[in-house]
């Protein structure tokens, strides 16, 4: 069967599905006590509510999970391997002690409803991590129970909504630029707003004087990120902040670009009422191949009454859950929020401390400012504008040879490189977005460097060799149209060989 | 300047530097209005070596009462469950764990399958057509799901909605729906076998675009899906049923054969620590119609141009960087480790493994519940899982005074549900042995001051 | 690129096929050659009451969503449900198996404003010119 039966291809293994392997009757450990209460009396529950036994399940022998799984993670690429130069993720080291410390059993084995006189260590923690995350975005309060960055965004969106709710203020615009994340005005969309586009103006970023005309009493906000996609710092920003708040709206800060100005500037400083946190990209705790990671969100004083409940509160001098707080948007999730990965934030913000944050940022800006000369010279870049943590290249200068981003960041897997963050943003077609972080050496940026600048002499010399890439890796290029056209979302019995 | 995880000597950067031609690491930064930069630290603690780290941490974990240090008789969302060392161990690869979001797929491989792997599992758990590859958790893959059922019946406003649901995903669904022009909750009361009272679902269903029940619900009761499900077919609602306690689904018929059109959840206890409530992870099934109206992240299988098998992400235009403000949702990712987590675990027990561990649950809380039945009495008389509600006067007291005994007595229902003051929501699984049983029920004893 | 001579055009790309008062409704052969591989069509309902200019289907490559917009005024009186289960057809055959929907004309008056083919072709060629 073919495609079925692992084995070595160009050097890496094809792995079969778990379903695939092993057969029936199959599994693995009791992981039940041997004596149990109330063995040797009629099952307690009736018959007709029990199903016969899940079908369509692998039945298969630890030995086999243990390597199919191990198998799987060969075929990914990740930060403890090599160099990601994905724009906009922040993709830095992600520290192997902090993985540790969140396992300790304290933190791991701690059940959400435990007594809080039985859980100080974990809301203290909680608590810290509030207070740090407030300082290094220039916030009042914060809630960490957002799950992710957009999460954070849905919270504070509807923070924004109930400030405005509770002024009898019905605003129905959030102003958005068109180099935003998608996530932006898909959030706002998911709080009841309509979206209006900023669209870029030459110099990539929002011009104060762009504001004319948009600044309605229908405006309840303006979601920005600073420094924006492009990599380049808002330098409007404050007066921009002005005007928004002249006509009675709020900012919104997408944190997502924070690496860059960590205990340099705030975003609290530059007008911002809200901002989230990504805690996956700015505060190293890993991606995990798409989650989970945690977007904390941060409030000015006047919003803090609007908080996703539970808060944490000081009480007889312990640190307790509240849920007293009537003007909250309420709750986004279940319990407090992805602990597991607060810890590792905290980890790493007691490892750095505050001048060492800044410093972080200051090495992040560097190394993306030397790869950016480094690949100017072989890449078209769009906006010439100083940028900070990440610059934004096209492939304007390969169109004529057919070849187009897509080949470039596909021939750099080849290469031992991830691809760079692609078609992103919008604002640049063909963007090829590249950011380093400050945890790369200055020998791996060169080499990155290098095998850009190789790949795009082989575009140049054998256009052809580029537009097939990849050839080094266990898949070639997936056809998305067919998975598309045809969606095959699952394994069924029966189905295993679907060559038709 | 001690630079922690920054490699560069200062030799490299004045390098650097030279390269870019900028006198300083400050220039950079020129972009950024002087008023702007800070002059001074931030007040943030710092600067902790590792093993100063280690230390801090190591105490602050000493404070907390972890499962087993503290015997523990408490699910509501969140269950101490046994996790087989090979599911840590796979989960804890750094290859799955440093990885990015699959956007590569030839470089992805790894964590593509395996989310297929984790989405034919949630679909063969769940009885459900097609799943998606995880969400945040089951509150919020359970507001997800009314949003789906209202984007396919937009004619019909209203939500009808279970009391007896977990609180926390209730009020998850609530702030969701919160903003949304024309959505209205309706909340159906419990009857005296703490099941949903479908009678009064009945009532208010005409104009509803779903019904939203607990399977089992959060007092641990199992629903009667089937006859709910026929009630909300009839009058043109869906049936969403979310499972707060996956190891239900190892047992009791799954939400699909009994004919809820959406089935979600939370999968925490399929492989993942309790970590304080999070992360776990959100689960996602749907019949086939729902497949373009999905929220979430999905993988699909296909081919390369060579003919091998391999696996991308698809239906992306359902996503928030194509559609944007028409996006199916905003969430943007998932819980990928932590459906790795299930997939493992699911595999490693196999569905005998499954159905083995689920009965254990069930026989240990009627064990318990049973014991315990002479010194309160049991709320409700419909079959539960492995979450039973005891009354007992005085239950929030008794609550404390356990605690100071070294026992957490389940959670008190009162802060939630009022008419419940009296009563405690227990739950025994398979990690509660015999023996821990019958010192927790002594305790309570005592605690009581007594029987009944 | 293929535009029929008997047919009528919009600016929007979509085209009409005429007879009695019934139209029949699709997009051109440039239109899906821009948007490239379909792989989900979402049709009108049946008997639904269009004006010119309202959404009247969309369809989906790997990574964009077009709309298409009703070219005249009408009610649906047929949609091509062989699009369903192969999306490729409007790729493969724009002008015939890939067409979208029928419609029954409120105002035929409309059809004198849609383009002719010679009109469309230039249109199509000033939209190259630009790229």
């Amino acid at each position: 069967m073919k495609g079925v039966v692992g084995g070595l291809r160009g050097g890496l293994l094809a792995e079969p599905l778990i379903f695939e392997i092993g057969g029936s009757g199959r599994y693995a450990p009791v992981v039940c006590e041997e004596e149990a209460g109330g063995d040797g009396e009629p099952f307690p529950l009736q018959e007709h509510l029990l199903r016969e036994g899940v079908e369509g399940l692998a039945e298969v022998s630890e030995p086999e999970v243990v390597r199919h799984f191990t198998r799987l993670s060969e075929l990914n690429f990740s930060v403890s391997k090599n160099f990601y130069p994905l724009g906009s993720c922040t993709m830095k080291y992600n520290p192997v002690v902090n993985e540790r410390l969140a396992r300790l059993r304290g933190f791991s084995e701690l059940h959400p409803f435990m007594h809080p006189s039985f859980c100080q260590g974990a809301l203290r923690l909680m608590w810290e991590l509030e207070r740090d995350l407030a300082e290094i975005g220039g916030m009042d309060a914060v809630s960490l129970q957002p799950a992710a960055g957009a999460h954070g965004e849905l919270a504070g969106m509807k923070i924004i909504r109930a400030y405005h709710r509770e002024r009898g203020d019905g605003r129905r615009k959030v102003l958005i630029p068109a180099t935003a994340h998608g996530t932006n005005p898909a959030s706002s969309a998911l709080c009841g707003y309509e979206v209006a586009e900023i669209p870029c103006g030459d110099a990539g970023i929002i011009e104060a004087s762009q504001l004319e005309g948009r600044l309605t009493e229908e405006v309840a906000a303006l979601m920005v990120t600073n420094p924006n996609t492009l990599g380049l710092f808002e330098r409007e920003i404050c007066q921009v902040a002005e005007k928004i708040h002249r006509c009675g709206a709020l900012i919104y800060m997408d944190g997502a670009n924070l690496n860059a100005l960590m205990g340099v500037a705030k975003p609290g400083d530059m007008g911002a009422d809200v901002v989230h946190f990504n805690l996956h990209k700015t505060f190293s705790t890993p991606h995990g191949g798409g989650g989970p990671g945690a977007g904390p969100v941060g409030v000015k004083k006047e919003l803090e009454r609007y908080l996703p409940v539970p808060r944490l509160i000081e009480r007889d001098g312990k640190i307790v859950w509240s849920e007293d707080f009537p003007e909250s948007i309420g709750r986004v999730r279940s319990f407090y929020g992805n602990f597991g990965v607060m810890v590792k934030a905290y980890c790493y913000i007691r490892t750095l401390g505050g001048e060492g944050l800044a410093e972080t940022s200051r090495m992040a800006v560097l190394n993306s400012a030397y790869l950016r000369k480094r690949l100017e010279q072989v890449l078209h870049l769009p906006y010439r504008a100083p940028s900070l943590h990440e610059s934004v290249f096209d492939d304007e200068d390969l169109r004529h040879l057919g070849v187009s981003t897509l080949d470039i960041a596909k021939r750099l897997l080849d290469y031992g490189f991830h691809a760079p963050t692609i078609y992103f943003p919008l604002v640049v077609r063909g963007a090829i977005m590249v950011e380093p972080t400050e945890t790369e050496s200055k020998r791996t940026l060169d080499a990155f460097a290098d095998a850009v600048a190789a790949v795009v002499e082989e575009a140049k010399t054998d256009p052809d060799l580029v537009k097939a890439a990849p050839h080094g890796t266990v898949v070639g290029r997936l056809d998305e149209t067919r998975a598309a056209r045809r969606p095959v979302l699952r394994w069924r019995a029966g189905e295993a060989d679907r060559d038709r | 300047m001690r630079r922690v995880y920054c490699p560069h000597t200062e030799a490299e950067v004045r390098e650097m530097l030279r390269a870019i031609g900028a006198p300083s690491v400050e220039h950079l930064f020129r972009e950024v209005p002087r008023e702007l930069v800070r002059t001074g630290a931030i007040r943030v603690e710092g600067g902790l070596s590792e093993p100063e780290l280690c230390r801090r941490l190591e105490a602050l974990a000493r404070e907390n009462a972890a499962f087993g240090d503290f015997p523990q008789f408490v699910g509501a969302g969140s269950y101490p469950h046994f996790i087989p060392a090979a599911v840590a161990e796979v989960t804890a690869r750094s290859e799955f764990s440093t990885a990015y979001t699959p956007y590569q797929p030839e470089v992805s491989q790894g964590t593509l399958q395996a989310s297929f792997e984790f989405q034919s599992i949630v679909a063969s758990l769940t009885g459900m057509d097609v799943a998606n590859a995880s969400m945040y958790d089951g509150a919020s893959a359970t507001a997800e799901a009314v949003l789906m059922a209202h984007r396919m019946a937009p004619q019909r406003p209203a939500v009808v909605i279970s009391s007896a649901l977990h609180p926390h995903y209730l009020q998850t669904v609530r702030t969701y729906a919160s903003d949304l022009p024309g959505m209205e909750l309706r909340t159906v009361p419990y009857t005296a076998s703490g099941a949903t009272d479908l009678e009064a679902a009945e009532a208010c269903l005409e104009d509803a675009c779903c019904l939203v029940l607990g399977y089992p619900n959060f007092f641990g009761v199992i629903e009667d899906l089937a006859a709910a499900a026929a009630l909300a077919h009839e009058k043109g609602a869906y049936l969403v049923s979310t499972t707060q306690e996956a190891l239900a689904l190892g047992l009791l018929k799954s939400p699909g054969e009994l004919g809820a059109d959406v089935a979600v959840g939370e999968g925490q206890s399929l492989g993942l620590p309790m970590s304080y409530g999070g992360p776990g992870v959100g689960f996602f099934g749907c019949a086939q119609k729902f497949l373009r109206s999905m929220p979430g992240r999905v993988v699909g299988e296909t081919r390369d141009e060579r003919g091998n098998r391999g696996y991308v992400l698809t239906l992306a235009t359902r996503e928030q960087h194509i559609r944007r403000e028409r996006a199916t949702s905003n969430i943007c990712t998932n819980h990928a480790l932590c459906a790795l987590a299930v997939a493992a675990y699911v595999s490693l027990l196999g569905p005998r493994g499954l159905r083995e561990v689920a009965a254990r649950n069930v026989r240990n809380a009627h064990y318990l519940a049973k014991r315990l039945s002479g010194i309160g009495r049991l709320r409700f008389f419909g079959p539960f899982f492995n979450e039973f509600v005891l009354e007992r006067a005085r239950a929030r007291e008794i609550w404390e005074g356990m605690v100071q005994m070294g026992f957490m007595a389940g959670v008190p229902l009162g802060q939630w549900f009022p008419e419940l003051d009296d009563c405690l929501l227990l739950c025994a699984t398979e990690v509660h042995s015999r023996e821990e049983m019958e010192k927790f029920a002594r305790a309570f004893e005592e605690a009581a001051g007594g029987g009944a | 690129m293929k535009i029929p001579d008997e047919l009528r055009y919009t600016e929007e790309h979509e085209w009409v096929r005429v007879a009695d008062d019934e139209a029949t409704v699709g997009i051109t052969d440039y239109a899906q050659s821009e948007l490239g591989d379909v792989v989900f069509v979402e049709l009108p309902k049946m008997d639904r009451e269009l004006k010119r200019g309202d959404q009247l289907a969309s369809v989906e490559s790997v990574k964009a969503v077009s709309e298409v917009y009703a070219p005249v005024s009408g009610r649906v009186t047929a949609v091509n449900t062989d699009l369903v289960e192969r999306p490729e057809l409007l790729n493969q055959s724009p002008y015939e198996e890939g067409w979208m929907a029928r419609m029954k004309l409120s105002d035929p008056s409309e059809l004198g404003s849609l383009m002719s083919a010679a009109q469309y072709a230039e249109l199509v060629a000033q939209e190259k010119g630009r790229k």
